[in-house]
């Protein structure tokens, strides 16, 4: 049994060590929000956080999140979560949806990382992450609105 | 014509002599002067030496400038990949320390170790590229260059040329590149002793 921490909560999985995290958290534990693409690392579909670095769940073996801390769309932290989510709604960013549980974790980590991203810290964030239907520049447009409406949150804090 | 022609002609017998002269004392065994002659060594013993000191980097070269190597050495700030070194998809960059840029992290990828399949991620725990403040370019440089390079502290970060046999015989990410893909041309042992006959024989720069 492998222990893992996920989105907060402790699981004992019954899984072989070098499964990919990714089927662990769709097949083992239910959490389907996280997508399978490629397989390969290729895609950025599977992204989630594992102690806090943006990694792809489709080709990390499953012993490489023991002892660390696993977040996948499902428990991405409000203050991250809320303005992207916000922001993805208002500009309509999805057409299928299929890639963008994995565009929001990789947004998060942009966020987090830098406060007020350009255009182009926003195209070297997001160019691993492909969309079949090239949403591209809605999900720049969106990113940039949730910078502002994470700053307008901050502001409005006592 | 004839006019030129004359003028051309005493260009032609010039540029023939000083061949002919170069020929003949190359066949003769006089070329330069060494660069320097050690305790105990005669003018054609360190002639000799600095020779192999030449010949032996310009073989560790290949391996240098194989993909497997060129490949995280790259001339900009985006790794290569594959064996025509094209440059890495996902548009990864360096980043401040090498080891990539927000979501784009290395190790996001990469794994502690190679994972099974074609076109898969290779994998090490310390996969990265060189630093951003010393970059250690190898891409598009000549034997002669790249040597002046590896001599130059600021260029590799170590104290002394000495280090570099160390960093080639034992560094992980050396020895990796031997385990993937397309090998480099030299098996790692043979590599790992040109660079040191390059160095131990006085680290010598190569002609071009």
């Amino acid at each position: 049994m492998i222990q893992l921490t996920v989105n907060g909560k402790t699981y004992e999985v019954d899984a072989p060590a070098d499964m990919p995290i990714l089927w662990v958290l769709r097949d083992k534990l239910g959490l389907t929000g996280t997508k399978f693409g490629c397989g390969a690392a290729q895609c950025g579909a599977c992204t989630i956080h594992l102690d806090g670095e943006a990694i792809r769940s489709c080709v990390a073996p499953v012993s490489r999140a023991v002892g660390k801390k696993i977040v996948t769309i499902e428990g991405l932290d409000d203050s991250l979560a809320k303005p992207l989510q916000e922001a993805w709604t208002e500009v309509d960013v999805p057409q299928c949806g299929y890639c963008q549980s994995g565009q929001i974790m990789a947004a998060a980590i942009l966020l987090r990382d830098n406060a007020h991203p350009t255009d182009r810290d926003i195209d070297n964030a997001m160019t691993g992450n492909i969309c079949r239907c090239g949403t591209y520049q809605r999900i720049r447009s969106a990113i940039h609105m949730a910078v502002t409406l994470k700053t307008s949150a901050a502001a409005v804090q006592p | 014509m004839k006019h030129v022609n004359l003028r051309i002609r005493p260009r032609k017998w010039i540029l023939a002599i000083l061949f002919l002269a170069g020929t003949g004392l190359s066949i003769l065994g006089i070329p330069g002067e060494p660069t320097a002659i050690r305790p105990g060594e005669t003018r054609e013993m360190a002639l000799r030496r600095e020779a192999e000191s030449k010949a032996a980097f310009e073989s560790a070269y290949h391996v240098f400038m194989s993909p497997r190597c060129m490949n995280c050495h790259p001339a900009g700030n985006v790794p290569l990949q594959g064996d025509d070194s094209h440059l890495h998809t996902q548009g990864v960059r360096r980043g401040p320390d090498g080891r990539g840029l927000y979501a784009l992290k290395c190790k996001n990828c990469h794994q502690d170790a190679n994972l099974p399949g074609e076109h898969m991620p290779p994998g090490l725990p310390t996969w990265r590229l060189p630093p951003e403040d010393r970059p250690m370019v190898f891409q598009g440089k000549s034997p002669r260059e790249l040597a002046a390079s590896f001599k130059n502290a600021r260029f590799t970060g170590f104290a002394s040329i000495h280090q570099i046999i160390e960093h080639v015989e034992k560094d992980p990410l050396v020895l990796h590149s031997f385990t993937y893909g397309t090998r480099p041309p030299l098996e790692h042992g043979e590599f790992a002793a040109k660079v040191r006959e390059w160095v131990e024989k006085g680290a010598v720069l190569p002609d071009k």
